[in-house]
């Protein structure tokens, strides 16, 4: 089995486990929690293997220094690592205090029990507790990394819904986030943006600085970055709105304008063959002629735009500056690597900088939550011995987040005269999706953050390298998990493309796996088989095929066809295909305006060892949801002169009113372990939607957003 | 500067600011009550609301000094007030968000229609919700609450 790389980083107990003096537990995650509830988890995780209420455990947020270094918080591997590391501290725990008590008691160790974290000697009246026993002494052992963990008949706390500890602020109004936190010498900042990438600054209106000095704020300017700040936050607010007017732009050649859907198929790119999800430093076998005994072969061409993460708050950061070191208190995913990256930016020590993880809005991959890091650092260098509280607006979050590159998936395969795949190719073109700031090549930590580009001195926007590991990226789930005897699979980086992009939500996964499962539909019609047979008839995986019968019996419920005016659409997949397996289910019609209506979805998902029930069901409708609104809705538009969808009616997003009926099953795998499940609902959802829009109005859509424009225009193609 | 009285979850307060200064930085800045979010501040994802006499009001357009003389409840103020009290435990059984920065905008809208309307269908519920935008997916969670705080309404009552 292999290490597991957060015990790897953090070998030692008390890194991850602390006994408090008050009777409550630290249990410490390098992780942070991104509004998925983790740290509920991890603490349900470690009461269980210590026996102990998690209600007394304490996970507190991650800083620099204190926290174990477990890298990002990303691709839904908090639970793969952090829990399962989590879970063997505190079994490593437990054996260590089972050991003390049998000498503080003189019992062997086979006849103590143990009752929330006290220890009995069965049959007597002899005790002892956790915290008599450490009695603030540290472990000082490692964690055992193969140590006896519990079985799932033992659980007490695994396995049962839970409330999440935070549930009570949130619904009270008192959950802090980083845009709620106060200190009594606070200036707010606001942001002065570009028009787009490539404008400079060219001048700022003579009278520009003394108008807001008499108003008590003050100008940053460094480069072409730009900040006004102030102690109150409506003027800090009017202040950089008005300076907006004041300020001109040298536009250079504004963003590249033509189709991006042409760019991705034309520009210069790197191609590599990829094996079992790993691409290869190999020439691309070209796509030959299909197969002789090819019974027919079909090809088609699918597409998903650039889209945002769109996080509900724009990013926000606190920091000041004082005696030559910073303290930074941010929402990003990963402060280690945040940290250093900002050392390089700001040519400070690693030593000297500090950063704390605060609360952000989900952020679903890597928003503006870094960059604004390094903008308040910015602005506080400038201001020294003052807190820096900066807000981006929505118009900055908008338009200057990393997007989710557009894509392009071109698709070929062949059946044989029994219906069943022969052969298939599958090429993906992108821009990256891997571009967090971290250490690198040519600066790259610096680089990646926005400001770097705008400030005196700039860097050169960074040029991203293939990402050649297992699923990542673009070829995430470019793998089909199906038995396909040949397959040609191809990865496309493609350069010189118009836009910022990195890591959102299940990366290429969600296009890749919308193409592969339509072009499964389409493929199952030219076959005359049913799409759940048709997918049934090539998968032996039996863990997938429970998935994909559990979710046709719930959403066909007997039936064998959908309601009159409804279609039925379905979509699998196994995300990277070793992690959680989900199948979706989709209900909807097309309304007469062709506006797509949601009736109904149901989730079939194994993720192993099921910790929270209700939050692993929270983050499978919470992945189809957000899916939904990406297929129904979402694209980022942009011309030359910069970004146009800017707020939330030129971006529209899923609202209440098309959510649909959401029905989630949990397979039981007791004891499996763990598998990061919070993309796994994604992909199979776009795909399950257009789908659903084939069955019920014969329309097949393979450029998304499938918005009632492209619906119509389809329909008359 | 100018100077008039805002009456917010009971208490009166009298302020001096910048007339044009939208409700929501006063609520957040002069009186500390960080429940309203802002995540827009132009009237598109309701996540800055608030009750004005009880009506669902967005707070981060309309300038503070034009709400002198109305009763304004927050999130904060909801918890004091039976319908909002059963509304946000609902939303805590049913785990109804995962960030949690829409819900304090969420929960006044329901909170606005149970005032008005004990017995919502659902359509009346989304349409209720329509403004507001959550992008972590919490809308079934929220739903559920909703139209379980509205059945414990009505066994209370009953
Ligand atoms: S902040 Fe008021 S509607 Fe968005
Ligand atoms: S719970 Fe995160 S935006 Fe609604």
């Amino acid at each position: 089995m292999p290490r597991n790389p957060s015990l790897d980083n953090s070998p030692n107990l008390d890194e991850w486990i602390v006994f408090e003096d008050d009777g409550r537990v630290t249990v410490r995650s390098g992780k942070v929690d991104i509004g998925q509830h983790v740290s509920t988890a991890v603490a349900t995780i470690a009461a269980e293997e210590l026996d102990i209420e998690p209600a007394c455990i304490d996970v507190p947020i991650a800083i620099t220094g204190i926290a174990p270094n477990e890298g990002i918080t990303s691709g839904s591997m908090s639970m793969e690592t952090s829990g399962e590391a989590v879970r063997r501290a505190a079994a490593t725990a437990k054996r260590h205090l089972l050991g003390l008590a049998a000498a503080a008691l003189d019992a062997e160790i086979s006849t103590l029990e143990v009752n929330d974290g006290l220890v009995r000697v069965a049959d007597s009246n002899k005790t002892i507790s956790y915290w008599e026993l450490m009695s603030g002494k540290a472990f000082e052992i490692e964690v055992d990394e193969d140590i006896d963990l519990k079985s799932p008949d033992q659980f007490k706390y695994m396995g049962v819904k839970t409330v999440a500890k935070e549930m009570r602020d949130i619904v009270t109004g008192g959950h802090m986030f980083v845009h709620d936190m106060v200190w009594p010498d606070m200036l707010h900042a606001r942001l002065v943006r570009p028009p787009h990438y490539w404008a400079k600054l060219k001048s700022i209106d003579e009278g520009a600085g003394e108008r807001l000095a008499d108003q008590g704020l003050e100008l940053v300017v460094n480069g072409s970055f730009i900040a006004v700040a102030g102690s109150d936050e409506w003027t800090a607010v009017k202040a950089a709105e008005r300076l907006a007017n004041d300020v001109s732009w040298n536009m250079g050649d504004g963003l590249k304008s033509q189709d991006v859907f042409d760019s991705l198929l034309s520009n210069r790119r790197e191609a590599f063959p990829v094996v079992g999800g790993v691409p290869q430093e190999q020439d691309v076998p070209p796509l030959g002629n299909p197969p002789a005994d090819a019974r027919l072969t079909l090809a088609a061409h699918y597409e998903r735009p650039y889209t945002m993460h769109g996080s509900i708050a724009p990013s926000s950061a606190a920091a000041i500056f004082e005696d030559g070191k910073l303290t930074v208190w941010t929402h990003s995913q990963g402060i280690y690597l945040l940290r250093i990256s900002m050392s390089d930016a700001l040519q400070m020590e690693p030593a000297d900088i500090t950063l704390h993880h605060a609360l952000g809005s989900g952020c679903y991959g890597h928003n503006g939550a870094d960059d604004v890091a390094l903008d308040a650092a910015l602005v506080a260098r400038q201001i020294p011995g003052r807190h820096i509280l900066v807000k981006w607006t929505r118009d900055d979050e908008h338009a200057w987040e990393p997007y989710s590159p557009a894509m392009a998936m071109r698709l070929r395969a062949s059946l044989g005269d029994d219906g069943q795949v022969i052969e298939w190719s599958h090429e993906t073109y992108s821009d990256t999706h891997i571009m967090r700031p971290r250490p690198g090549a040519n600066r790259a930590g610096a680089a990646r953050l926005l400001a770097m580009r705008m400030v005196e001195n700039p860097l050169d926007a960074p040029v991203a390298e293939p990402a050649m590991g297992f699923h990542i990226g673009i070829h995430r789930n470019l793998d089909p998990l199906y038995d396909f005897p040949e397959r040609r699979l191809i990865k496309n980086l493609v350069r010189d493309l118009p836009l910022r992009t990195s890591a959102m939500r299940t990366l290429g996964a969600y296009s890749n796996v919308f193409a592969i499962e339509s072009f499964m539909d389409e493929l199952a019609e030219a076959a005359g088989a049913d799409p759940v047979e048709f997918r049934l008839s090539h998968l032996s995986d039996e863990r997938g095929r429970d998935c994909i019968e559990a979710a046709a019996k719930a959403l066909r419920g007997g039936a064998e066809e959908p309601p009159e005016g409804r279609g039925w659409g379905f979509g699998f997949a196994r995300y990277k295909n070793v992690q959680a397996y989900a199948a979706v289910g989709i209900e909807l019609e097309v309304t007469d305006a062709a506006e797509v209506k949601l009736h109904r979805a149901v989730i079939a998902a194994d993720a192993g060892q099921v910790v929270d029930p209700d939050g692993l069901s929270a983050q499978m409708e919470g992945g189809l949801i957000q899916a939904a609104s990406w297929a129904l809705y979402e694209e980022v538009t942009f011309d030359q002169d910069g970004i146009t969808s800017r707020d939330w009616d030129t971006y529209p997003i899923m609202r209440f009113d098309n959510v649909p009926d959401i029905e989630v099953i949990l397979m039981q795998r007791p004891n499996a372990p763990f598998l990061g499940a919070g993309e796994a609902s994604s992909g199979p959802a776009g795909a399950a939607i257009a789908n659903a829009i084939y069955n019920v109005a014969g329309i097949r859509m393979r450029r998304l957003p499938l918005t009632p424009d492209a619906i119509r225009s389809a329909a008359m193609a | 500067m100018a100077a008039y009285t805002l009456r917010v979850n009971g208490e009166a307060h009298d302020l001096d600011t910048d007339p044009a200064k939208p409700l929501v930085y006063v609520l957040r800045g002069e009186l500390g009550l960080t429940g309203p979010k802002i995540g827009c501040a132009l009237e598109q994802c309701a996540a800055c609301a608030v009750l004005v006499d009880g009506e669902h009001t967005l707070s981060c357009n309309r300038a503070a000094s034009e709400f002198e003389g109305t009763e304004i409840t927050t999130i904060e103020g909801l918890a004091e007030d039976a319908i909002g009290a059963r509304i946000q435990d609902a939303f805590m059984a049913e785990n109804a968000a995962q960030c949690g920065y829409c819900t304090p905008g969420i929960i006044v809208a329901v909170a606005s229609l149970l005032k008005s309307n004990p017995g919502p269908s659902d359509g009346d519920i989304s349409e209720a919700l329509a403004d507001h935008l959550c992008r972590c997916g919490s809308h079934n969670r929220v739903l559920r609450a909703v139209r379980n705080a509205i059945s414990g309404g009505q066994a209370d009552a009953a």
